[in-house]
């Protein structure tokens, strides 16, 4: 039985245009640990989606199973990633930060500390847990996030373009770590990205939508070797491929 | 004084930039500045009472002031007279913590509560507390009653303000992530709402404070006796003592200053600036 079940998900919603039709009968399944890309042009509902899966939005129509059980409202059984740095609470250190989840579960302060303590090790920021966030990069402070979505033991990882509005540089050594982290706690991650490398290299498999209105078009596995080599010629082949179903012009490859 | 207010407040992080020299040598400098800016004033002060062109008595000169306020510190008079002013000040001044914060945050939180008040907060917000001091004595007479109220009504209603835009303005990217991580409506609340919205909180009473420490002033030149540093001012006038007057207003600024620099200042600096939500400025 797949751990995630999307069942015809449809979002729609009134602006002073009219009605839009954000996300139109999305249907896919997901086994555990499988990490997931939703790729797709800005407006596509790919971010829609995933806050549908999150719990911050109500589909209109259809239904979205996690282990059997219907989703409605956010749960521990998620964590989410957001793009913005600023989701971190600026008055609490990192360690704090991590340790927020496991304090809302009631887990003891000492224990909690330990916990988000070796989260942090996990993403490589064990020596800044006393460091508030303002005195950390922005990949520290995703990286921050990551920690903080995954201490409090959820099944699914869901990250809204976690390494957007970071440097070329900086998100390659973020999707190695990432690559690394869901390879250490195996985690079932869904993952939004408008950047078709950046799908390529983490993804098992690829959903491609396309906006007006925001569909599934594509579901492309990607049974690559890890880890990648971003050069070799398959994985160009795959980046193509993606792009094909994209339409040449949306590309923002690197 | 300077010194105090950095040793107190700063830890931690904060620590490590009051040890760096060009941060040490820039504060020094704006503490010389500031020096001679006050130096230049007074001593302007100084030559148009030493002219003579007006009566001693009425213009004394600085030595007469600072004579003037030494005895009145070393026969305990000033003292008291600090004391129940501050009474006052900090009695009113809480209550309108105790009121404004949380009517602040329910205002922000719930549109009910926000629509009934508003226009209430509004329309009384503009009034001068001092000229409801004639009215409020008619109503609770002549003592600490009368000013404490005025103080608790000037002090009020920027605490309510600050904190009903502190609480709208709480990044709603932090109630979703705390949200995520099975924050209930109470956990919400006291962990993400009230230190998101602290610098607005900590605006506010700043503001308060000193609408708090100008009504007190006022308030008890008319309604306080026998005690108070407005009292002894509006007292002093039947006697001509223009020294008295302006040894309390000095003693008036600097409890002011005090607060402001190190209660406030302090508070800020441990909290929202330390986790920098609200930065000193560059340059």
């Amino acid at each position: 039985m797949p751990l995630i079940e999307v069942k015809d998900v449809s979002l729609a919603y009134d602006t002073p245009a009219g009605r839009v039709q954000g996300v139109l009968g999305a249907t896919f399944n997901m086994e555990e640990s499988e990490f997931l890309c939703l790729v797709g042009p800005s407006g596509c509902g790919k971010s829609t989606l995933l806050n549908i899966i999150a719990g911050f939005l109500k589909p209109t129509g259809g239904e979205i199973l996690i282990g059997g059980k219907k989703v409605s409202g956010h749960g521990m059984d998620r964590g989410v990633v957001f793009q913005d740095f600023a989701q971190l609470f600026p008055w609490r250190t990192a360690l704090g930060n991590v340790a927020f989840g496991l304090e809302m579960k009631g887990i003891g302060k000492e224990e909690r500390d330990e916990i988000a303590f070796q989260q942090l090790k996990l993403v490589k920021l064990e020596k800044f847990a006393n460091s508030y966030p303002h005195h950390l990069s922005g990949g520290m402070q995703q990286r921050v996030a990551i920690a903080r979505a995954l201490a409090y033991n959820p099944a699914v990882l869901l990250m809204d373009e976690p390494f957007a509005a970071l440097d070329a540089m900086t998100r390659d050594d973020m999707q190695r770590l990432l690559a690394d982290v869901w390879q250490t706690t195996g985690k079932t991650i869904i993952y939004v990205t408008h950047n078709v490398a950046e799908a390529v290299y983490l993804a098992d498999r690829v959903i491609v939508m396309t906006p007006h209105p925001g569909t599934v078009k594509a579901e492309i596995p990607i049974t690559l070797p890890r880890p990648r080599d971003p050069l070799s010629v398959e994985f160009l082949e795959h980046q193509k491929q993606l792009l094909n179903y994209l339409g040449q012009g949306t590309s923002k490859a690197a | 004084m300077t010194m105090t207010a950095q040793t107190s407040g700063d830890t931690g992080v904060q620590d490590v930039k009051a040890i760096d020299p060009a941060k040490r040598a820039a504060k020094w400098r704006a503490f010389r500045r500031a020096t001679i800016t006050i130096g230049l004033a007074l001593a302007t002060y100084e030559i148009i009472a030493r002219t003579g062109s007006f009566p001693r008595a009425l213009l004394p000169t600085l030595p007469m002031v600072v004579r003037t306020l030494f005895a009145m510190l070393l026969d305990g008079s000033m003292l008291m007279h600090s004391l129940y002013t501050l009474y006052r000040v900090l009695f009113g001044f809480c209550l309108a913590m105790v009121v404004g914060i949380p009517l602040g945050i329910l205002m922000a939180r719930f549109r009910r509560v926000e629509q009934f008040f508003l226009p209430l907060v509004s329309a009384l917000m503009p009034i001068p507390s001092f000229a409801l001091v004639p009215l409020f004595m008619l109503w609770f007479g002549i003592g600490n009653l009368t000013t404490i109220i005025i103080v608790f009504y000037a002090a009020t209603f920027p605490m309510i303000f600050n904190t009903w835009s502190g609480v709208r303005s709480v990044n709603p990217l932090w109630v979703r992530a705390a949200g995520a991580m099975g924050a209930d409506e109470h956990k919400l609340f006291w962990k993400v709402i009230i230190p998101g919205a602290s610098p607005f909180i900590i605006t506010g009473m700043r503001q308060s404070f000193l609408r708090a420490w100008i009504a007190v002033v006022g308030a008890e030149m008319i309604a306080a006796s026998n005690w108070g540093l407005g009292w002894v001012i509006f007292d002093a006038k039947e006697f001509l003592n223009a020294d008295v007057m302006l040894a309390s207003l000095a003693v008036i600024g600097f409890i002011g200053f005090a607060f402001e620099r190190l209660v406030f200042g302090s508070l800020e600096r441990g909290t929202v600036m330390r986790w920098g939500m609200m930065r000193s400025a560059k340059s």
